[in-house]
């Protein structure tokens, strides 16, 4: 039911396409798999095609997208997203296939310094610091969106009991690394940054880098896992350059 | 060959026509506020529009050019003085080596550009040499222009300005307002139908002013607080420049060029493309008005405005063929 959805125009270059309202895993699927389905269509003069947890942002030329009929350029692109979701739908149907996400595995170092929120979170969660490590590190996660900042993933799944409410007064700085839950998510810091997310760990792993070929360690759609790893193989991992 | 900045300026950075394509990684677009600014100073040295150009706020920067050259500035009136002699904006300027130019503090607007010949030769990342100040990311890690920097231009200089023929300029007005209100063209958003009644009477009757919490991430305005009829929670959702969006504050931010690629905050609307130069030159205190407009007026104006541009870049490159030494 991929192809079930409605446009919203924003510009006179861009629309998002909405399969739902709020952060939905399901939704969120249906998301990442048009924006697929779009992506390798490559249709013309389409510039960005970026996922959020229930829409999709389309940019495109709007020269392109013109006709010198009535119709606005938003609408002559929605029918055309709209049939090549539909045959994409029908397609992966007709195979009785779908496309298995990319796994990433990422080590993290919990507590102390990399993690300084990890004790107030246990107490805030009633369990011991242990035990929400055990949980961070125990869920299955996929990649809902990047934004905030370049490359900045925003994960679904998060285990209930860590559901938080952020904390009162975000930090000015956050260091780069840094593995935070806030709400019903958890996030990764690609950078150093401001942030109002509780802190649990730090991983060594580069996320965003812009001169490498490819910028982002992880993309929409993906499926991530958190390994427990101590200060002796953080370092370690950091000074292999990950 | 390079061009050594002796003062800075208020924030001097690279742009061009910005970062496409990238929005799913989290990386915004950023380049020239101004786009059409950028495009002209661009044609008056005979480089594609989107090459890389100096964006100029508030407080000009003083440089010192070590080659022969040429130069133009566009957008906000700004004085020009090569060696301590007065020279006209919107013209193509020649640069003896060794000249000194300062630009000194914009009179009225808010964003000037400076293209040189050949444009910037900094290395593109992610696809464009346009900073984005905010995200930390283009020429010089991402950060504005400061005293002692060394900006790279290219080698080869073939084409020179030919000194003794009668100096021409482009017609600005078509290209910068000027100051007083400003009148803003905005699209409907997707939640302006949840505004409540006196809100909506409120958002094109009244005056907002610039606050001076405002970059090129996004212009806060200040005005009547605005207030939603109903309204559910929001997530995060794919924005672009020229997005009006109201915070719970009831004060609402209008995007820049830097502006976030989502964002949870509900839209009210969208300022047209054809104005966003205007809003480009809003600075703190200046006030601006919204009038409502259809996306279909809006696409109208910009295919209008386009044309404008291109015949106009088309006269600058016959102009400056008479302009050339041969």
């Amino acid at each position: 039911m991929t192809a079930d959805f409605s446009i919203e125009p924003l510009a006179e270059d861009a629309m998002l396409l909405r399969f739902g309202e709020g952060i939905d895993p399901a939704t969120n699927a249906r998301v990442h798999a048009a924006a697929r389905a779009l992506r390798d269509a490559r249709l013309p003069g389409v510039i960005d095609v970026a996922p959020a947890y229930a829409t999709l942002l389309l940019r495109f030329d709007p020269l392109t997208w013109s006709s010198d009929g009535a119709q606005a350029p938003h609408e002559r692109l929605f029918m055309a997203a709209k049939k090549l979701l539909i045959e994409a739908t029908a397609e992966f149907a007709g195979a009785g296939t779908s496309v298995t996400p990319r796994a990433v595995d990422i080590p993290v170092c919990y507590g102390g310094e990399f993690g300084p929120d990890l004790d107030a979170v246990a107490a805030q969660a009633r369990i011991a610091p242990d035990e929400v490590v055990a949980r961070h590190v125990g869920a299955e996660y996929s990649v809902a969106m990047l934004g905030f900042a370049p490359g900045f993933p925003y994960l679904l799944g998060l285990d209930p009991t860590l559901h938080l409410p952020r904390r009162a007064t975000p930090r000015t700085r956050v260091a780069a690394g840094s593995v935070a839950i806030g709400g019903a998510q958890t996030g990764i810091y690609p950078r150093e940054l401001p942030g109002g997310w509780h802190l649990l760990g730090r991983t060594p792993l580069t996320l965003f880098d812009p001169n490498r070929e490819q910028p982002c360690s992880l993309a929409p759609g993906d499926r991530v896992r958190f390994r427990a790893i101590d200060a002796v193989e953080f370092a370690r991992l950091a000074d292999h350059g990950a | 060959m390079t061009i050594a900045v002796v003062k800075p300026g208020f924030l001097t950075t690279f742009q061009d026509a910005g970062r496409a394509g990238l929005a799913h990684l989290g990386v915004g677009r950023a380049g020239a506020f101004d786009e059409p600014a950028l495009r002209i100073a661009n044609a008056l040295c005979g480089n594609p529009g989107n090459a890389a150009a100096l964006e100029i706020t508030l407080r000009g920067p003083t440089l010192h050019f070590h080659a022969q050259t040429w130069i133009a500035v566009t957008g906000a009136p700004i004085p020009v003085n090569i060696d301590d002699t007065d020279q006209p904006m919107w013209a193509p300027l020649a640069v003896p080596a060794g000249a000194r130019i300062a630009l000194g503090a914009v009179r009225s607007g808010c964003r000037s550009y400076l293209a040189v010949r050949g444009g910037f030769d900094v290395a593109p990342v992610l696809g464009s040499r346009s900073t984005d100040v905010n995200a930390r990311l283009g020429p010089f890690n991402g950060r504005a222009l400061q005293s002692g920097d060394e900006l790279p231009t290219p080698r080869s200089e073939p084409a020179k300005l030919d000194r003794t023929a009668p100096p021409w300029r482009v017609d600005p007005r078509p290209w910068f307002a000027g100051a007083g209100q400003e009148r803003l063209r905005l699209m409907p958003g997707t939640h302006v139908d949840r505004l409540a009644k006196t809100s909506n009477k409120l958002l094109f009757s009244r005056d907002f002013h610039v606050h001076p919490d405002s970059n090129r991430v996004g212009l806060r305005l200040t005005g009547p607080r605005l207030e939603w009829e109903t309204l559910g929670e929001m997530v995060s959702e794919g924005c672009v420049p020229g997005l009006l969006q109201l915070p719970p504050s009831g004060q609402p931010i209008a995007f820049g060029p830097e502006c976030p690629v989502s964002g949870g905050y509900p839209r009210i609307g969208q300022i047209a493309a054809v104005d966003m130069p205007r809003l480009a030159q809003l600075r703190p205190g200046d006030a601006l008005r919204f009038s409502p407009c259809t996306f279909e007026d809006a696409l109208r104006m910009l295919r209008e405005r386009e044309r404008a541009l291109a015949t106009l870049e088309n006269t600058i490159r016959h102009r400056l063929n008479g302009t050339l030494e041969s």
